[in-house]
């Protein structure tokens, strides 16, 4: 158990090793010029007019700091998270993992709740709470979702979400270490359903540390085991520039519904 | 009695009669090739594959000493993955078609199929794709087939090498979609000299005639179809999104996921095709982009990187990634293409080049070759007109049309995955 505890303090460790290094590297995005070759066969001013507004302009004043963190993410899934995941998904049968995946939704159906009320959403949040009670019940404490098969659709709302619906806008890109893609909105959505989450929802209703400890670490394997995102995988040089992107239309859509 | 057994009789005959002519229907869903082509086979029609396959995933380096600029830093290493079975089988190697990775999409389709079928499933990315071109490529100025095919040809040599002692490998085949085909005709001839495999079949799916033509047409989907031009993209972009949040806001439990363009298309028949169009250029535009950008930052051309900037990993790409999306594939040939094969080579003219992306290039060889087949769309989108009667002269008997699927819509359609297997599988020992 000791030496366990050790092995998982040295990664955590390496982690934070890592990524200190990497944000240590400094933070320009200016590429280096060795020397002048006169200028490309084709630039910007030539190709296109000078008004053009580009959709891959997403506002990013830390973008320093998000591609390193975007890198460190990587790192940390290949090196921590996905061999976790891995293990997790070898041992487990995938009737097992579905019904751990059904518990953590039942679970968060708090943040749901608590979200639609804010956005007046009634009957969505009539729906969410019909869902808790059914799928906690029927479902057998929701490792079952009976819910979704009678027609009651999973109602997902963030507090990000929330923000958006009044009219905050996304502010600044952020690439939040192990997290992922967020923005200030999402970021401040993030930790406030967290807050609320473990103050006001079932952690508080448990009350019982490590329980919650042992729900929390269960939530993150879960997640990411049904996340297919891989960092790098597109293969894309551009990559961090298309899910800067593609994250910010996808936040669009969501805050719409 | 009898002539209620009669009645009977003639009612099975019936039955028999329509379920006869029902199979021999096809029935791919969408008529139209542009629908086709973006949606491909939605899960309710598609080919019943296995969910899961044991999929190993595996990197080779192919110049070790080659000196990798820092912003693809993570490309230097050549990505594939292979599914090996337990007893001997065939061996079969996947080629991804334009600017795709081993694990597009078609190629998931097509290691399932083949991997239940009973056979080793190797799958490379083509040519094209970004990893190959920093990895794998000799010269870093991809769409070359010949070239880019003996490229292909000793990576597949290099990864044999490590597979053999696990596998037990009983003969080999080649297969390719798209751009994948025509370089999988070209390793066919390779391999008739160097005879490393002795390829015993190969099947080429949806193969452009010409490389050149074809991706004309796809550039030409994307200028033409962006209403204003290329200057307005933003515009075509809002409006895109605003469609979709539309589907996903009013749409019946819509879904990021797989499944989502398809709702999109059912919540919202599109009037025309310019959108489709539109679409498709701009997925081909991305794929471009990715692809010039590494060769020309790896060949330190100076087409749209000066040549004297070193990109490290974290700089900032964006503003050339802008300008490669005003440049088309014609761009590139005549900008860092053709210039590269000049230097080599000053009495190669661009009409030489061009001859070289086609497979007329090879004619001879395919025309006689018995190892051969194809499968095809008659409405496939990249052909020009006439395209499509060349290829059928070309197989001759080897050749299967499909009436209908656009470019590679079909390839999981059961048909197409049966028409697939069967023909590797007929002459499997």
């Amino acid at each position: 158990m000791t030496t366990d505890k050790n092995k998982m303090l040295r990664l955590i460790l390496l982690a934070l090793t890592m990524l200190a290094v990497l944000f240590a590297s400094g933070c320009s995005t200016t590429p280096k010029q060795t020397v002048d070759l006169g200028p490309p066969l084709y630039t910007l001013d030539e190709v296109a007019g000078g008004s053009t507004v580009y959709p891959i302009d997403v506002y990013d004043p830390i973008e320093g700091f998000n591609r390193r963190a975007y890198t460190f993410n990587y790192y940390f899934d290949k090196f921590l998270f996905l061999p976790i995941v891995n293990t997790y998904e070898f041992i487990m049968p995938d009737y097992a993992e579905d019904r751990v995946s059904s518990f953590v939704d039942n679970v968060y159906e708090f943040n749901n709740f608590t979200n639609n009320l804010l956005q007046l959403k009634f009957k969505q949040t009539g729906i969410t709470l019909a869902r808790f009670v059914v799928n906690t019940t029927v479902g057998v404490v929701g490792l079952w979702d009976p819910a979704t098969h009678w027609g009651m659709e999973r109602q997902t709302e963030d507090f990000g979400q929330t923000l958006g619906h009044y009219g905050v806008g996304p502010g600044p890109y952020i690439v939040l270490p192990i997290f992922g893609p967020s923005s200030l909105r999402d970021t401040t959505g993030l930790v406030t359903d967290a807050v609320a989450f473990t103050h006001l929802g079932p952690p508080a209703w448990i009350d019982d540390d490590t329980t919650t400890l042992v729900f929390t670490g269960v939530a993150a394997v879960d997640k990411r085991h049904r996340q297919s995102f891989r960092y790098y995988r597109s293969g894309s040089p551009f990559e961090y520039d298309m899910v800067r992107m593609l994250y910010k239309a996808k936040r669009e859509m969501e805050i719409a519904k | 009695m009898l002539k209620k057994f009669n009645r009977l009789l003639g009612a099975c005959v019936c039955l028999l009669m329509l379920s006869g002519s029902l199979a021999s229907a096809y029935d791919y869903p969408f008529a139209d090739p542009y629908v086709a082509t973006i949606l491909g086979t939605p899960k309710e029609y598609a080919y019943d594959l296995p969910k899961e396959v044991p999929l190993k995933y595996d990197t080779i380096k192919m110049f070790p000493d080659r000196k990798v600029p820092g912003i693809l830093w993570n490309l230097d290493e050549l990505r594939y993955s292979y599914l090996k079975q337990k007893g001997p089988a065939p061996l079969i190697f996947l080629i991804a078609g334009t600017g795709a990775s081993f694990q597009s999409a078609k190629m998931q389709v097509m290691q399932k199929a083949f991997y239940q079928a009973g056979f080793n499933v190797v799958s490379i990315s083509s040519p094209t794709h970004p990893n190959f071109i920093v990895a794998a490529s000799t010269s870093g100025v991809p769409g070359h087939l010949k070239d880019d095919s003996s490229d292909l040809y000793q990576v597949m040599q290099s990864i044999w090498e490590k597979l053999q002692k696990k596998m037990e490998v009983t003969e080999f085949f080649l297969t390719g979609y798209s751009l994948g085909a025509s370089e999988s005709a070209f390793i066919a001839k390779l391999d008739e000299a160097d005879k490393v495999f002795n390829f015993r079949k190969v099947l080429l799916i949806n193969p452009p005639v010409s490389l050149y033509n074809s991706v004309n047409v796809l550039d030409k989907m994307l200028v033409d179809n962006i209403p204003g031009g290329l200057d307005n993209f933003n515009a075509f972009y809002r409006q895109l999104i605003k469609n979709l949040t539309d589907v996903y806001v009013n749409g019946d439990q819509v879904e990021f996921d797989d499944q989502f363009l398809y709702q999109a298309y059912k919540y919202r028949k599109p009037k025309s095709d310019d959108n489709l169009a539109a679409l498709i250029g701009v997925s081909f535009r991305i794929s471009s982009q990715n692809m010039v950008f590494a060769s020309d930052v790896l060949t330190k051309a100076g087409y749209v990187v000066p040549k004297g900037v070193d990109l490290r990993r974290h700089d900032r790409p964006t503003e050339y990634l802008k300008v490669l999306g005003r440049l088309s594939f014609v761009d590139y040939f005549k900008g860092l293409f053709l210039p590269y094969y000049q230097a080599q080579n000053p009495n190669l003219t661009e009409a030489d080049l061009v001859t070289m992306t086609s497979l007329k290039f090879i004619d001879d060889y395919i025309r006689t070759s018995p190892k051969f087949g194809l499968i095809t769309n008659e409405d496939d989108l990249i052909l020009l007109p006439g395209e499509i009667d060349y290829l059928r002269d070309l197989f001759g008997s080897r050749a299967q049309i499909f009436p209908r699927g656009g470019h590679c819509g079909n390839m999981d359609y059961p048909d197409n995955v049966t028409a697939m297997v069967d023909f590797f599988q007929a002459s499997k020992n």
